[in-house]
């Protein structure tokens, strides 16, 4: 068969600004990490901590995250379509709404126009901008999977197409407010039902945008890279579906103790442990298929950055869980270990993932081999040992700061008071800012290499574009 | 048969995720925030308390403190009484937040006077000395907007007044947050409830402690107390301390339960061990070493 012209350019497009978002998401990152340890270094109005944080994770979500997964998405669904985009001017427009739409966010958080919530700090007018987004790449996606010359949808197309839906219902639903003016809104909840329905969205965000269409990733880059299929078609199936399905109960895990009823902070609780086989469903078809050909791991980068992903994924998912029992979120939730726990999902698996995906690319959107194989693996380490640090020490640190919390004397008083446990935390901070430096600088060097393989690197092997003609 | 299927796929993917959403986030809506949840007492926010909490949001101040006293001994004996649904249902959007890199605010309403939260949020290391929280002085020179403030009661159906609305043009966005966090947890009379019945002898267990114990215990009373009574008791928001005509088991009193009416909080969270070492420290540390020595030579 004829191999269909695929559309590129628009994949590159969307490449260069998720790395652009990436950048600017980790060097807000590394500002607010500096802010926490010397106050001095807020400069209000518009660059203190309570605005730039919501920037950094807004950048990093939005921009990093959901850039990287249009650019995976549009190039992925070509290949297992085997046809062209259904509408190269649809996402040639989608390029420039998601541009619009996160230096409109940038601004507006910068600015003070805030709903509060948590990953969805949007104000309603940009809230219709990310949602005409949403429905652009939805339509293209989906048309292009309707007429797709491939009869089967590879499991990677069920992780995207489960994505779109579930995005769109969470987002939609949990943006309902009534505006007062242009950038001041109230939500349509009030209260208690408020928070039930922002953390149902919140949770869900993170598997519907965050681990749905990393999974898309995996299942394609892993056996592209290594060249061998996923070991069972049948435990993908248990885990999409169970994965899907179970999600979508575990939201109040974010609200134990809290006023929401408790039957519902049960049946999150139960769910979320319950979620630990599906997620390890893939963790381990992943491992499986690796079977025979762990030598890679030694010899071909993306391997490298895909096992490392899925192994971060393997322990999010047991944390997790960990976390969504009550006991244990008595003592831990509200401190320092929670942004630990989400950085090693973000840092560790969607991002890994990320980067292997955009290093599998780079060769077949630019038609250049990479500029150098020894800074992939030093991006490999940097990120690597950045994220660890990041990590550990807040997992340390929360660790140290709910025992503080909960010591009691013998006459049933606290032992500390609030500030005696606050000083405790600066060393931790401080380590944790040096952690973010680290990755930082593994960002540089993979920005530099890729540019100077735009600029700089050799034509691919005959071999490279062989595989390309291969769905 | 559905890996062959999209749309059929689809219509399975929206099934499976809605099961879930449906008695999760659905359902609860019959029972949260109605007639059973409301508790009396509760009221919606004044135009001035509401005009503060767009600030406390559009500040991010979420960030770093939750609103919500969860039902544990460490968290109700810290903050004091635990949340309950019926204190949120004015709150949209909801600010229970999910990390406390300063102190929870649920319960924060009342615990300090005005100065204190004026001060604080002016220069928050006056106040705390080690706290990381960024100043916000800044606020006080913004005015306050009464025709947007109309339209926002408007929209949220709470009640107010034409006088209400008038005050705005004396107030500035300070005098909002600091309106908006002495509202905080505090309609319901949780501090009658939470204050201790002290019974029995107050035997001072430090009667005729040394100027040299008492130095060790200087570190409470600057944690604790400098802040509103001055590093040397001199008296700031608080009065002055020097001097204070008290018994040792008056202050303990004074000093374990607070005088909410004078904005006195209750410091009944540091232990009975703390507080009569703060009672013995304003009573006799200021006097000197003389006064020890003397009063131990009387205790002989």
């Amino acid at each position: 068969m004829e191999k269909p012209k695929y559309h590129i350019d628009i994949v590159r497009s969307f490449i260069n600004w998720s790395i652009l978002w990436g950048l600017v998401a980790v060097l807000v990152g590394v500002i607010v990490s500096f802010q926490m340890v010397n106050p001095d270094l807020n400069f209000p109005p518009y660059l203190t901590f309570g605005r730039l944080r919501p920037l950094h994770t807004n950048a990093g979500i939005y921009g990093w995250g959901v850039g990287t997964i249009f650019a995976m998405f549009l190039y992925i669904v070509q290949r297992l379509c085997k046809i062209p985009l259904w509408s190269p001017a649809l996402a040639r427009f989608q390029l420039w709404l998601f541009n619009a739409t996160i230096i409109a966010a940038a601004v507006t958080l910068l600015l003070g126009y805030t709903t509060s919530k948590e990953y969805h700090e949007l104000e309603w007018p940009v809230d219709i901008m990310v949602v005409v987004l949403w429905v652009v790449f939805a339509v293209n996606i989906i048309m292009t999977i309707m007429k797709r010359q491939e009869e089967q949808m590879y499991i990677s197309l069920w992780y995207m197409l489960a994505s779109i839906i579930g995005v769109a219902i969470l987002y939609v639903v949990n943006a309902a407010e009534v505006p007062v003016s242009l950038f001041k809104s109230y939500s349509a909840y009030a209260g208690t039902n408020d928070a039930n329905v922002h953390w149902w969205f919140g949770h869900n965000a993170v598997a519907m945008a965050l681990t749905a269409p990393p999974l898309a990733m995996f299942y394609y880059f892993l056996p592209k890279s290594t060249g061998v299929p996923i070991y069972s078609h049948r435990l993908s199936i248990i885990s999409f579906w169970s994965l899907i399905f179970m999600y979508l109960w575990t939201g109040a895990h974010h609200l134990l103790w809290t006023p929401v009823p408790d039957w519902i902070q049960t049946l999150a609780m139960a769910f979320s442990v319950m979620l630990i086989a599906p997620s390890w469903g893939s963790v381990f078809n992943g491992y499986l298929s690796m079977k025979g050909q762990w030598h890679q791991m030694r010899e071909n980068y993306l391997v490298k950055f895909l096992i490392l992903g899925i192994t971060f994924y393997g322990l999010q998912t047991i944390q997790g869980p960990m976390q969504a029992i009550r006991s244990f979120s008595a003592f831990i939730h509200y401190t320092d270990w929670i942004p630990g726990h989400i950085h090693m999902g973000t840092l560790g698996w969607v991002s890994l993932i990320g980067f292997a995906g955009i290093y599998y690319l780079i060769p077949r959107v630019y038609g250049k081999e990479l500029f150098s194989i020894p800074l992939a693996n030093l991006h490999f380490w940097l990120v690597l040992v950045g994220q660890l640090i990041y990590s550990v020490t807040m997992w340390v640190a929360g660790v140290l700061q709910a025992g503080m919390w909960n010591a009691m004397n013998s006459d049933g008083s606290l032992t500390y008071t609030f500030m005696e446990t606050m000083v405790e935390m600066y060393p931790y901070w401080w380590a944790r800012a040096v952690g973010g430096i680290i990755y930082l600088l593994g960002v540089l060097v993979f920005i530099y290499n890729l540019y100077m393989t735009v600029r700089k690197g050799s034509t691919p092997a005959p071999a490279l574009v062989e595989a390309e003609g291969r769905a | 048969m559905w890996e062959k299927k999209p749309v059929l796929f689809m219509v399975l993917a929206t099934a499976a995720i809605l099961v879930g959403t449906i008695i999760t986030m659905v359902l609860p809506f019959v029972w949260v925030n109605t007639e059973a949840d409301r508790i009396e007492g509760v009221v919606p926010y004044t135009p001035l308390q509401q005009e503060g909490r767009d600030i406390y949001i559009r500040e991010g101040c979420n960030n770093c403190h939750t609103q919500t006293v969860r039902p544990l001994v460490s968290e109700v004996l810290r903050y004091g009484d635990y949340s309950k649904s019926g204190e949120f249902v004015y709150d949209r959007p909801f600010l229970w937040g999910s990390k406390r890199t300063g102190p929870d605010l649920a319960r924060v309403g009342g615990k300090y006077p005005d100065a204190w939260h004026y001060k604080h949020m002016a220069a928050p290391r006056s106040m705390v000395p080690q706290t990381n929280m960024p100043d916000y002085a800044w606020l006080s020179k913004n005015a306050l907007d009464p025709a947007m403030v109309r339209r926002k009661m408007a929209v949220l159906d709470f009640p107010y007044t034409e006088a209400q609305i008038t005050e705005f043009a004396t107030k500035n966005e300070m005098d909002a947050i600091v309106a908006y966090l002495q509202k905080l947890g505090n309609d319901i009379p949780w501090r009658n409830t939470a204050k201790v019945e002290i019974v029995g002898n107050l035997d001072n267990p430090y009667t005729g402690a040394s100027h040299a114990t008492m130095e060790g215990w200087e570190n409470i009373f600057d944690e604790n107390c400098a802040a509103c009574h001055g590093t040397h008791m001199e008296g700031d928001i608080g009065p002055e301390l020097i001097g204070a005509n008290y018994q040792a088991s008056e202050l303990f009193q004074i000093i374990y339960n607070g005088r909410p009416e004078t904005g006195m909080p209750s410091f009944s969270s540091l232990g009975t061990d703390k507080v009569w070492k703060l009672a013995n420290f304003i009573k006799d540390y200021n006097r000197g070493e003389g006064h020890h020595e003397q009063q131990a030579e009387e205790h002989k």
